[in-house]
């Protein structure tokens, strides 16, 4: 459901297959082992890296496996089952908070409620200008947000009236909307450029030689609510500041 | 005593209008008014079902030229806090309402005024004449902790708000246009008010659940609401009436 490999200095990971890339336990499961064998490698030989997250076919995401909630058998074991995806998902947006390089997503066509919170838990997104659309059905489902969705949104998409856009009026933004809104960093003519210009970035960004542990500590305190919100650690960043000096 | 604002029906559309042709000055009488006014709409739309939209508009020259300073200046020890916190009140209700917000400027929206417009979701705003100006610098006057969190999460940019508050910018609606503060300027004062409620027709055409819309926008304006009173919700409240909705 996932692939890991190492380009140069750039992890890839993909999501595998032309689906939905719905996300479900075992894609979790298996995102979360890949960020952190990510993490293990790093650790044993760090330098300056990277990390490129993309998907095969026309789907980036559409989100979570809501057929499989909905095939519970019982209303409430259907609640039961959204409840633990929502919980699930939590950690791999703490995992990519708190991963030690620059994450970049290539969007490589629609991304939509948690598979729109994954690309946007990335540092970069770029994305492809031919087709696709970034998209949070919650509304027009009759779906409230999870806080930790929301605090994700408010850190990643600062202007009031995109915010409203994409939250309360449930809006299908297209490639070139979401660049001149500020949600994606630049937009490519298809899947393969998209890819192409984030193994780029991926590198240039790797060849910095930056700090894994400082990159990380200050994305975190860029971003303390959302960091808040998905459970990592209030900083350790006194400490870690004067063993740098 | 003359109605201080009338609500009329158009299709799903709930018009709200500050009657008269003065400055609608936020003094209690008014906004206790237009707090009445919300709540009738509230009830009658819940018990209609369907999903409607709220518009608010002014006639006359002004939207609101903002706090009755007047009335405040008789006693103000105790009339200054009675017209804060009924402004206030409005702001919460206006910020948990259970359907999309459209403020018709139909005309000056100064101070107080300025942040009622604000309080809305969507702004429309005549393009012919009118401002929006934040008076409270040039006045002299500060700006309560609560109100300033609407404000600061409604315009985000520093160079706007740093305009706005500290240099007391009158903006017109083609410049709160390119700033993003309102999302429309239109002609005149009939035609904002007939593009807002358009704009009402289509968000309500959505059919959106009340309850889910009002709580998305306590989500996505967090501090405003929380800094307005508006009681926010622990995380697994959140997550279980997410679940209760499949």
């Amino acid at each position: 459901m996932c692939s890991l490999e190492k380009r140069g200095r750039v992890y890839v990971l993909s999501l595998t297959g032309d689906n939905e890339h719905r996300l479900n336990a075992d894609l979790i499961a298996e995102l979360r082992s890949a960020l952190a064998k990510v993490r293990t490698e790093y650790a044993a030989a760090p330098e300056g890296s990277a990390l490129v997250t993309a998907a095969e076919g026309r789907f980036f995401s559409n989100g979570f496996d809501l057929a499989w909630a909905n095939a519970a058998g019982s209303p409430s074991a259907s609640r039961q089952r959204l409840s633990s995806l929502v919980a699930l998902f939590k950690p791999v947006v703490a995992d990519l908070m708190s991963l030690p390089m620059p994450t970049i997503s290539a969007v490589n066509g629609h991304a939509a409620a948690a598979g729109l919170m994954l690309a946007i838990s990335h540092d970069y997104t770029v994305m492809r200008g031919d087709r696709g659309f970034l998209y949070m059905s919650e509304l027009n489902i009759g779906l409230p947000f999870p806080p930790y969705f929301m605090s994700l949104m408010r850190a990643k998409i600062a202007d009031p009236r995109t915010l409203r856009d994409v939250t309360l009026r449930a809006a299908k933004i297209t490639a070139a909307e979401a660049k001149a809104r500020g949600i994606v960093d630049s937009v490519h003519a298809g899947a393969d450029e998209a890819l192409q210009a984030a193994m780029r970035m991926g590198e240039e960004l790797a060849a910095r030689n930056w700090d894994g542990g400082v990159y990380a500590s200050i994305r975190m305190a860029a971003f303390p609510d959302l960091c808040r919100a998905v459970g990592l650690p209030a900083e350790e960043k006194a400490q870690t500041f004067s063993s740098k000096l | 005593m003359a109605e201080m604002c009338r609500v009329e029906k158009r299709g799903r559309v709930y018009l709200l209008t500050l009657a008269g042709t003065d400055e609608h000055r936020l003094n209690p009488a008014l906004l206790d008014a237009i707090r009445s006014a919300l709540s009738r709409v509230r009830s009658v739309a819940v018990a209609s079902g369907g999903s409607a939209a709220l518009v608010v508009a002014a006639e006359g020259k002004f939207f609101s030229n903002g706090f009755d300073l007047a009335w405040a200046r008789v006693s103000p020890s105790d009339r200054t806090p009675l017209m804060v916190s009924a402004l206030q009140r409005t702001i919460a209700d206006l910020l948990s309402f259970p359907m999309p917000t459209i403020a018709a400027v139909t005309g000056h929206a100064a101070a107080a005024g300025c942040f009622l417009a604000l309080s809305h979701d969507y702004m429309i705003m005549r393009a012919d004449r009118g401002f929006l100006y934040m008076s409270e610098i040039d006045i002299g006057v500060p700006i309560t902790e609560n109100i300033m969190a609407v404000l600061r999460a409604k315009i985000a940019d520093p160079r706007t708000r740093r305009d706005l508050l500290l240099q007391g910018k009158r903006m017109t609606a083609a410049e709160a246009a390119a700033r993003g503060i309102v999302d429309r300027a239109v002609g005149g004062a009939a035609e904002t008010v007939e593009a807002a409620v358009a704009m009402g027709e289509e968000l309500a055409a959505r059919n959106w659940d009340g309850e889910v819309y009002a709580s998305i926008r306590k989500g996505a304006f967090l501090e405003a609401c929380s800094g307005i009173g508006l009681a926010v919700e622990e995380e697994e409240t959140e997550t279980k009436k997410a679940a209760c909705k499949l």
